[in-house]
């Protein structure tokens, strides 16, 4: 040890390595985060584009852009990046890993150089998926489910996509065990189980199905590369093989990944509330008990996915009652967050922005998940367009507002520098918008009977689908907004040095801005309890 | 600065990592009680095609590798480092074993066409098929652990011979023999599940 001189901000730090080796090689939790979050943002705007793309095709029936392949094998890539690349990993791997340790006072996660291992599991398991788009016969067209039979017949390059998104399992199965030793184990003294605060609750919460689900669909996966290359035959009729037991063993894991994405978002909006509202969180032990609950009910309710598939009645009446059950949690929580708004003195700053744009959009796609989870209403609205808005509203509208939330909050941390506050709430707001417009027209079109991945459609649907592409441009310009302001402030913006500019209570508030390589010089010693604003 | 040490909280990952695997397979046994109630006689049938002889003398020399591996731990523990070595030496000799068993089980089967896409085993049906799929398939997966576990212990191995594992800091090695304990484990449903139930 060096002689006592002022800690150096994790930044700033001249290891072994220098430059882009500094950060690629480094173990040191911060840094790891940054290189999710960097990976995560170039993905996401490569995702958005395609989505895009796609709507520029539904823009008028018939031939626009793009035939029917082209179109096949966009929705398939945007939801393998979106997925797999971004909303999967998402919340925990760039903000756990950035702000975990620091919230119960550790100097870094369990396993430091498995958490870099886990990154770059995640950086190869890109690569792989990436050489599908440019090898072989062809992107692949299967959609991200990879359903069987189809995703052994087609001559597309599924191979790799498949196998990409086994190495990533893998990187978040080690995420998830990570998380879970660092917080039995790493918890700063008298921080009890119910003084942690709630953003690492949630990531307890989905750590555990990261661990529990991820081996299910990584055996999953390897069985349809088994298929593919030896002809095994489980899922394969012809060689006596059911393509349902494929369905059912994918949405085991697939179910429960739902919840890896939202239980984290539903930390972050735990977060940002209290402290916008200056006020106590209402209920905490209601959030964390409802945090463990949908973990553990999450695992029962993937039947929903297959009511038209085939199964007995029986199990589709189980599985249509045990999703109506986890949506309890789900509204516990919001009643929580609004009630601790009630009173409070509302601070309206643009992370306050995307919390409460959070609640607004996570409520409607729960809700119409509800009219999903119903028996005879899904036997209408199966594989429409319904079922898109639904889970657009639930994974982008809930993560990734929640997302943008935790970006916006934590940038002065994680930079030492503030952005334009006013871009920002512009952005937010043209980006809102956008969203609305995008979505909720397809509502509209499921109802009526729009089906969902075909690149043409009857003229009916020509009205709503002009309002929805349309609502996609203007998206992707608040989306644009938001990022240049990001961008240029991470660069450029005001330096703040400044511990606490919310004027949080938790611990990543107290320590240096930007933290010091160490986070803590001196391990805290914790008394109270999180959110503590009397 | 100070290495961050916790051998509980490593064993703790360990555990976890062991669950994790416990669901890979899971889910195969899964597959496996799914097409096995609905084929019973076919499975039956193509189980007598296998070797119980060398499945039973695999299934006796893995235990025998588990407890060496076992031994091999509490060898370090008493700061025998020789002795730990000599037994982690036997294990992996006998990891080396059970494979050289498995590629002659597996051989024989290729010769009379038991092989996932072969014409013979086309002919004999549904439930021959998916039999012979599984058990390549599971045996596959579960002999590629046995290989990951030999790399396992000949890292261990170099490193207790450096002395970088030691009487006061092993965790590397009780991990790797949680781990093998897990391998013996899987198999030990694996041998009834395919050579046994008639």
């Amino acid at each position: 040890m060096e002689s006592p001189t002022k800690p150096i901000s994790y930044l700033d730090y001249k290891g072994e390595y220098k430059g882009i080796l500094g950060w690629i090689f480094s173990t040191d939790h911060k840094r790891v985060g940054l290189l999710y979050l960097y990976t995560m943002l170039a993905f996401f705007s490569v995702g958005a584009i395609l989505g895009l793309l796609m709507k520029i095709q539904l823009i008028a029936p018939g031939y626009t852009i793009m035939g029917p392949q082209t179109y096949n094998s966009l929705f398939t890539l945007h939801g393998i990046i979106m997925i797999f690349i971004i909303v999967v990993p998402g919340l925990p791997a760039v903000f756990g890993n950035f702000f975990l340790p620091i919230m119960i006072g550790a100097k870094d996660v369990a396993f430091p150089r498995i958490n870099l291992l886990s990154w770059w599991l995640y950086a190869v398991g890109i690569l792989i998926v990436l050489t599908s788009q440019f090898m072989g016969d062809g992107p692949p067209d299967t959609g991200w489910t990879f359903y069987a039979p189809y995703s052994f017949q087609t001559a597309t390059n599924v191979l790799p996509a498949v196998f990409g998104a086994f190495v990533m399992g893998f990187s978040s199965i080690l995420t998830g065990i990570n998380f879970v030793v660092t917080i039995h184990r790493m918890r700063a003294p008298g921080m009890t189980w119910f003084k942690m605060p709630l953003f690492p609750w949630t990531l307890y919460g989905t750590a555990w199905i990261q661990i529990l689900a991820t081996p299910v669909i990584g055996i999953t996966l390897l069985l349809i590369i088994a298929e593919r290359t030896l002809g095994i035959g489980f899922f394969d009729p012809a060689l006596g093989g059911d393509p349902i037991l494929y369905q059912h063993l994918f949405w085991i894991y697939s179910h429960p990944a739902v919840y890896i994405m939202i239980l984290p978002a539903m930390g972050v909006i735990s977060e940002i509330i209290p402290v916008f509202s200056k006020k106590t969180i209402f209920g905490y032990k209601a959030i964390v008990l409802s945090t463990m609950a949908i973990a553990f009910v999450g695992y029962f309710v993937w039947g929903h996915h297959m009511f038209t598939s085939g199964m007995s009645g029986r199990a589709l009446f189980a599985f249509s009652f045990l999703t109506f059950l986890v949506a309890i949690p789900s509204a516990i929580k919001v009643f929580n967050w609004v009630s601790t708004m009630h009173k409070g003195s509302l601070d309206l700053q643009t992370p306050f922005y995307w919390a409460v744009s959070f609640l607004f959009v996570f409520m409607i796609g729960g809700l119409t998940g509800l009219v999903l989870g119903s028996l005879a209403t899904n036997v209408h609205l199966h594989d429409t367009h319904f079922v898109v808005a639904h889970f657009h509203f639930i994974v982008f509208g809930g993560t990734g507002f929640a997302f943008m939330g935790a970006v916006h909050y934590w940038f002065p941390k994680m930079f030492g520098r503030m952005y334009d506050a006013n871009w920002a709430n512009l952005g937010w707001g043209i980006f809102f918008i956008g969203f609305l417009a995008l979505y909720l027209p397809m509502f509209y079109l499921g109802i009526m009977g729009m089906p969902r991945r075909y690149y043409d459609y009857l003229p009916e649907f020509h009205g709503g689908n002009i309002f929805s592409s349309l609502g996609a441009i203007v998206l992707i310009a608040g989306l644009m907004i938001i990022f240049i302001n990001l961008v240029r402030s991470a660069r450029h913006g005001t330096k703040i040095s400044e511990k606490n500019p919310w004027g949080g209570t938790t611990l990543e508030w107290q320590v240096d801005t930007p933290p010091t390589l160490e986070n803590f010089e001196e391990i805290p010693t914790i008394t109270g309890k999180p959110y503590d604003y009397n | 600065m100070i290495e961050h040490r916790d051998d509980q909280g490593a064993k703790l990952g360990m555990w976890l990592f062991i669950f994790t695997e416990l669901l890979l397979f899971g889910m195969l046994f899964v597959v496996y009680a799914v097409y096995r109630s609905m084929h019973p006689e076919a499975f039956r049938i193509a189980g007598e095609e296998l070797d119980v002889t060398l499945g039973t003398i695999n299934t006796v020399i893995l235990l025998i590798s588990s407890m060496t591996a076992a031994m091999s731990i509490t060898a370090i523990q008493k700061g025998n480092k020789k002795l730990c070595l000599q037994l982690l030496g036997i294990t992996i000799l006998i990891a080396v074993i059970f494979l050289v068993n498995k590629y002659f089980e597996w051989g024989a089967k290729f010769e009379y066409g038991f092989y996932p896409g072969s014409p013979e085993l086309h002919e004999l049906g549904y439930g021959t098929i998916l039999f012979f799929g599984l058990y390549f398939f599971m045996t596959g997966v579960h002999a590629l652990h046995i290989i990951i576990g030999i790399g396992l212990f000949i890292y261990v191995a170099l490193q207790v011979k450096k002395d970088k594992i030691h009487q006061t800091d092993h965790v590397w090695l009780e991990n790797t023999g949680l781990y093998w304990h897990l391998v013996d484990l899987i198999w030990i449903f694996l041998f009834p599940l395919f050579y046994l139930i008639h």
